[in-house]
């Protein structure tokens, strides 16, 4: 089956909503297992990542939870359909990277997914939008325990599920929640915040996760350890700092409205005012505006306007997810016009921001305002 | 202690390296520690400093043959310090006594105390037997009750037969 056919619209992924879904993007758990008596991935011989490759995709093909799912084997995708899944927070950038003896399956919903020869034999993974750390586990865990009972497993009894990388031994869970935090940056708490997530073992990183940039206020937060606790501790800790970091963020905000509501409305209508109006907008920018855009809606500036419309347009502005629109291979110049009027039109419907919260809407900044 | 580089501002990041027995000191100031790279720790790879083996020496390792190899896989150290992952499930066996600091410092712990696949379930039940007679074998010799120590040796013996069983099954 066709990718194109298989995945859902940007305009129906972005209808998903979930709890706090405000702040939190997304969550996810990851696991990492591999094969017992098979090489790791990266130092595998190919026709033993072949033979990987066809022993996992037949056994989770088979599980009852990818019913009506997509199976594929990487060389079989082209590279915009890989930057696609990318874009989707699918897969891992390293694993678009691969071709012959990797693949990829994934359920009907897209909240299952599971990468084959990656840098281990097995990277399965469950996702959902908003903050449902719990719900999410238990879905993967459930996947986990049905897949080991068709597959042996590299395990040892004291040091856990066995991994390529020693970082992941043990569980080889990562958990991580995507959380978009424009009033921390705005307040100049970022950092700090990262360095109190740091010392509790938790890992904070950009969009696209390990060594990639904040694009667009997101910080994914996922723990490092993996050995010597259990699953349940390791999810739970997460889900307690994600409730924390929801309410340093919400603070935040609060405070910045109150204290400089000009400087954030200025930001804000800025953000609108390039965006509604460029003909020429690097994904970057996009990324970096759309952020304002949300905050600002979040703040109820802009009256009417849905949530889904902001999440769309930053999915969709994204390089792979804007060249699918076009036939024809467009460069970054031409991307970043096409980009520009493609966020005209779809904003010529949204008025201007107001220049006041609708909550709170008083005292000093509406008296600036008119006089 | 003026830096060495821009032989300017006082040296705040004193490096130490040892090549062929003989000790080279480098002092730096901040600004020129940052233009060298130094300053981020990030940038020497953390396998090669906690598996502790200097390049020197294990080159030397490796001409003479000496270095730890993985049986299963082939893999060595070096190439563990080159890609940072293992070979294959084994090498944890193979490099036991260098990964132990490692997985200490980057874990909570360095034993598992997560999910148990349901197949090695039973498995972990016979070891936790296995456990408590060899408990109570040596308290039985220490008693000096060798009727006792004997019946213990059987039973650790026996569960130790039921386990490989388990094992050997594909």
């Amino acid at each position: 089956m066709n990718l194109d056919a298989f995945l859902s619209s940007p305009s129906d992924v972005c209808q998903r909503s979930g709890p706090h879904d405000r702040i939190v993007r997304s969550s996810r758990v990851r696991l990492a297992r591999n094969l017992r008596g098979i090489p790791f991935p990266g130092w595998a011989k190919k026709a033993d990542r072949i033979k990987a490759l066809g022993i996992i995709r037949s056994a989770v093909e088979g599980l009852s939870q990818m019913q009506s799912g997509f199976a594929e084997s990487m060389d079989n995708l082209t590279s915009l359909d890989k930057m696609i899944l990318v874009e989707r927070h699918l897969i891992s950038r390293e694993h678009a990277a691969k071709n012959s003896g990797s693949g990829i399956v994934l359920n009907r919903d897209e909240s299952l997914c599971v990468m084959i020869n990656e840098e281990d034999h097995l990277r399965m993974q469950a996702l959902g939008p908003g903050m449902q750390i719990k719900e999410i586990w238990q879905a993967i865990d459930a996947l986990d325990s049905a897949l080991e009972r068709k597959l042996e497993y590299a395990f040892s009894l004291d040091l856990g599920f066995l991994t390529a990388c020693p970082t992941n031994l043990g569980t080889g869970i990562r958990v991580s929640a995507m959380l978009h935090l424009p009033g921390l940056v705005l307040s100049e708490q970022i950092n700090q915040i990262i360095q109190a997530v740091n010392k509790l073992g938790l890992a904070v990183r950009g969009l696209y996760g390990e060594g990639t940039e904040a694009l667009g206020n997101i910080f994914q937060v996922s723990n490092q350890m993996t050995l010597g606790e259990t699953e349940g501790d390791i999810v739970e800790r997460l889900n307690k700092v994600v409730a924390q970091l929801i309410e340093h963020e919400e603070n935040a905000r609060a405070t910045l409205l109150e204290k400089q509501p000009k400087s954030v409305f200025n930001h804000i209508g800025r953000a609108y005012g390039i965006l509604a109006n460029a003909h020429s907008i690097s994904s970057k920018e996009t990324m970096n505006l759309l952020s304002l855009l949300h905050l600002g809606l979040d703040m109820g500036l802009f009256p009417g306007v849905n949530l889904a419309l902001v999440n769309e347009l930053f999915l969709v502005t994204q390089p792979a997810h804007l060249q699918k629109r076009f036939t024809e291979k467009l460069n970054a110049e031409e991307r970043d016009v096409l980009r520009a009027d493609m966020l005209r039109e779809r904003l010529a419907n949204v008025k201007r921001p107001i220049g006041r919260t609708t909550e709170s809407g008083g005292g000093a900044l509406d008296k600036s305002t008119n006089s | 202690m003026i830096c060495s580089v821009c032989k300017q501002h006082e040296a705040t990041v004193h490096l130490t390296q040892i090549i062929d027995d003989k000790m080279q000191t480098v002092d730096l100031c901040e600004t020129c520690s940052k233009a060298k790279g130094v300053d981020d720790p990030t940038g020497f790879s953390l396998a090669s400093i906690l598996l502790g083996l200097g390049s020197a020496q294990e080159s030397n390792q490796a001409a003479t043959g000496d270095e730890i190899k993985c049986p299963a896989c082939g893999f060595t150290q070096s190439d563990f310090k080159k890609a940072g992952r293992l070979g294959c499930a084994d090498c944890y066996r193979a490099f036991a006594d260098a990964l132990k600091g490692l997985l200490k410092s980057m874990h909570k712990g360095t034993k598992h105390t997560g999910k148990v696949p349901h197949s090695m379930r039973q498995n972990q039940d016979y070891s936790e037997k296995l456990r408590q007679l060899q408990k109570r074998l040596q308290q039985a010799v220490d008693k000096e009750d060798f009727e006792q120590a004997a019946s213990f040796r059987d039973a650790i013996k026996q569960v130790k037969e039921q386990m490989n069983q388990v094992l050997e099954k594909p």
